[in-house]
């Protein structure tokens, strides 16, 4: 492959791989996300393989394995293209029946298609499953239809086509103005706008400029960022560009977790096809624009994905938060301004250049636009990551799409943020997903982990596992987190054994304050969020324990 | 370098630009508790009981004085009822660790922090890191530093570097604020038992 070199040759190439491909050629899209990864899709894999060998189809029928679908309830997952027959659960032992009744038959195989557990309705189409239905895929959309390790896939579906524009058609400020005018806000938890962060970057001094993907994903029931990142890394490396190049940044990062293999192996593909294609590296499509990544991995530590010490990670030091009150944007990595975002933020990026910012602020509430991947887990049917625009109803995602309640069990409280986020109970269920809303109900969207807890969740006992996690976790360099995390994980302790004392629930909240002002970094400062959440609307359940 | 003016309890005080708020109030011998502050080291803003109250543009927010950067026409209040709370729970939680440190009694006392609030987990060691940052900064030879993270933090030797190093030095010996025998205790155990 020669590079390509001006935004006409990429219109070329996309033409030439989009005039190679046949619509209607009969393609297998088999989920190969975490989930559907677990639970053995490989055999499955190679059982089609095999079978299509076989029958002799090699020339007839496309494999591709992708990135995650999102049903992870129900995986294996395989979708059958042009007709988008969906099927669940297939097992090694089903190849051959798929190869020879579906597509040679053409006929549907009933148990394997879904059937609502609930209505006992079948849908054989994914567009007709309750789970999928219900969704605004704008990001997520593009994982059956990608095989991530593929460039073509990619610009098959539109790829790039957003960064050719901001190259050639934008000035860096135009672009920013876009970022901006769209009110994208940060999706790593903070909800910060992204555009005024890439402004500050962008205008303050420093002979170089740095630009991070955030990928660490940290906390527990939380993996929207590795649906996205590693079943369509160059969705995320599209918006990385092109906030580099209106940041006015020529070295980008990506700080990912050390323990997700398939991830590094996308991403290293993902940017050797990049570069080989003249997406990456000097002189971008002959624009002028040079821009580099380099990945790096975190030291398997939960704070490592905040800001600051990611950041010192980066520079080769412990991932320690940096106790400094000027803010990265400014000076950041070796004190350069460094504009970090997450994963799905920048994964944004494409469609607000492509589509622009009044399509973009069309959907969603009033302050929180566009689209959120959410990760449904916990006491819910449909476990999985989904994408619904802001303001959907909590009860939207877990009732029409997540299927609702398991085991006839009533629905006590919707858990979000994980180990520094908040629960609110079910008579808010009727609550938009918003960034301000649920944060002024004590339960910030923060990534994106969705936890449903049904009647049986014990609070106190819930909120003890949170801060347990958090007390080893955190990196122990300030006193108000290392120590008071300590005791507050002890007190709680105490009270779940039924050794509660009198005063116990007024002392955590005392030490809660002092840890949420007096903390160095956010993990300290939100530490004790779920305690304070679960106090505000589960009191009673502590004090029982203590009387 | 840029002269920058600011009020420090009442008082107006002449800075320069790059000063912490800490360092302005000790320039005009405004006192402000700290633990794990030298002068001869970096900020750490560790142990966080430098904390202070600024008021900014009519705003009031804490702030950890060590590493706050002085600006210009800031308020700074080193003592107020909030301020005092913040440090009695910091004193609280350490004295748990090293309930006989003189310096932390000597603390305690100013700001009511009772040292027998928490149960007692006698580990010595608060975390301050002057050891490690006086090692490190000072000495340059990295000797001595933190090992595991959150509650399980503490401090150690190197043992192949200190069976070199450290017979000669000690320095580091005299800067803890718990106790001088903490250091001499997890440097015989690390050449001890390597």
């Amino acid at each position: 492959m020669s590079r390509i070199n001006s935004a006409a040759q990429l219109e070329e190439l996309r033409k030439d791989i989009l005039s190679k491909r046949d619509p209607d050629k009969t393609c297998i899209a088999i989920c190969s996300g975490m989930g559907c990864h677990g639970l053995g899709n490989d055999m499955v894999i190679s059982a089609l393989e095999e079978e299509i060998k076989k029958q002799d189809l090699e020339n007839k029928v496309d494999i591709r394995v992708t990135g995650c679908h999102g049903f992870c309830e129900k995986g294996p997952i395989l979708v059958i293209y042009p007709e988008e027959i969906c099927y669940m659960e297939v097992t090694p032992e089903d190849a051959a029946q798929i190869i020879s009744e579906t597509i040679l038959g053409k006929k549907v195989i009933d148990r394997l298609i879904y059937t609502d557990p609930n209505t006992g309705e079948k849908a054989v189409h994914q567009f007709e499953i309750p789970f999928y239905k219900n969704q605004t895929q704008y990001l997520i959309s593009y994982n059956p239809k990608v095989d991530p390790k593929s460039i073509d896939d990619y610009l098959a579906n539109g790829g790039y086509s957003g960064l050719s524009k901001a190259l050639f058609e934008m000035s860096p400020e135009q672009v920013l103005e876009e970022v901006k005018k769209a009110n994208l806000r940060g999706r790593g938890g903070g909800g910060f706008p992204a555009g005024r962060k890439w402004e500050t970057a962008r205008n303050a001094p420093g002979e170089e400029k740095y630009v991070i993907v955030n990928g660490h994903e940290g906390e527990q029931g939380a993996y929207m960022d590795r649906a996205i990142f590693t079943g369509n890394p160059h969705l995320v490396l599209e918006g990385l560009i092109i906030g580099a190049y209106a940041i006015g940044s020529h070295q980008g990062f990506i700080y990912t977790r050390h323990d997700t293999p398939q991830l590094k192996k996308n991403i290293d593909i993902a940017l050797a096809k990049a570069t080989e294609y003249g997406l990456l590296g000097e002189n971008i499509l002959g624009s002028g624009f040079n821009f580099n990544v380099e990945v790096h991995f975190d030291v398997g530590i939960f704070v490592s994905g905040e800001s600051s010490a990611l950041m010192s990670s980066i520079e080769g030091k412990n991932p320690e938060p940096r106790p400094k009150y000027i803010r990265t944007s400014v000076r950041g990595v070796w004190d350069m301004p460094t504009n970090l975002n997450n994963v799905e933020t920048w994964a944004n990026v494409p469609q607000i250049i492509n589509k622009g910012a009044e399509w973009y602020t069309s959907i969603g509430t009033e302050k929180s636009k566009g689209t959120k991947l959410i990760s449904l887990s916990g006491n819910i049917v449909n476990t999985g990551v989904v994408e619904v625009p802001f303001g959907t109803t909590l009860r939207e995602l877990v009732y029409d799409i997540g299927g609702g309640v398991p085991n006839g069990k009533k629905l006590k409280a919707i858990h979000f943020g994980g180990p520094m986020g908040g629960s609110i109970p079910e008579e808010f269920l009727d609550t938009p997903l918003d960034f301000d809303e649920l944060a002024k109900l004590g339960a910030p969207i923060g990534a994106g982990g969705l936890l449903v807890l049904d009647e049986d969740t014990n609070m106190v006992e819930k909120t003890r596992f949170f801060l347990d996690f958090l007390a080893n976790e955190s990196c122990g360099k300030c006193v108000p987190c290392r120590e008071g995390i300590r005791q507050m994980a002890k007190i709680l302790t105490n009270i779940s054994e039924g050794n509660g004392k009198e005063g116990d629930i007024e002392l955590l909240e005392e030490i809660a304050e002092v840890a949420g002002t007096a903390s160095l970094c956010a993990l300290g400062k939100t530490a004790s969020d779920p305690l304070l959440s679960s106090l505000r609307y589960f009191r009673d359940e502590y004090e029982a324990r203590i009387k | 370098m840029k002269e920058i003016l600011l009020q420090i309890d009442g008082k107006q005080v002449k800075a320069t630009e790059g000063m912490t708020v800490l360092e302005a109030a000790q320039s005009v011998d405004i006192f402000i508790p700290t633990l794990c502050h030298h002068e001869k080291l970096e900020p750490y803003g560790g142990c966080r009981l430098c904390i202070v109250e600024v008021e900014v543009n009519g705003w009031t927010k804490l702030v950890v004085s060590c590493v706050y950067p002085v600006e210009e026409n800031i308020i700074v209040r080193t003592r107020s009822e909030k301020v005092d709370r913040m440090r009695k729970m910091i004193l609280e939680l350490l004295l748990a660790h090293a309930p006989n440190s003189l310096q932390l009694q000597a603390f305690a006392k100013e700001y009511g922090a009772d040292k027998d609030r928490f149960e007692k987990e006698a580990s010595f060691c608060i975390h301050c890191g002057l050891c490690v940052r006086y090692c490190a900064e000072v000495k340059k030879k990295h000797a001595i530093g933190f090992v595991n993270s959150g509650a399980r933090r503490e401090i150690s030797f190197i043992p192949e570097i200190a069976a070199k190093e450290c017979n000669d030095c000690k320095e580091c010996f005299e800067l803890c604020p718990t106790s001088y025998l903490q250091a001499v205790f997890v440097l015989t155990k690390a050449l001890a038992f390597p």
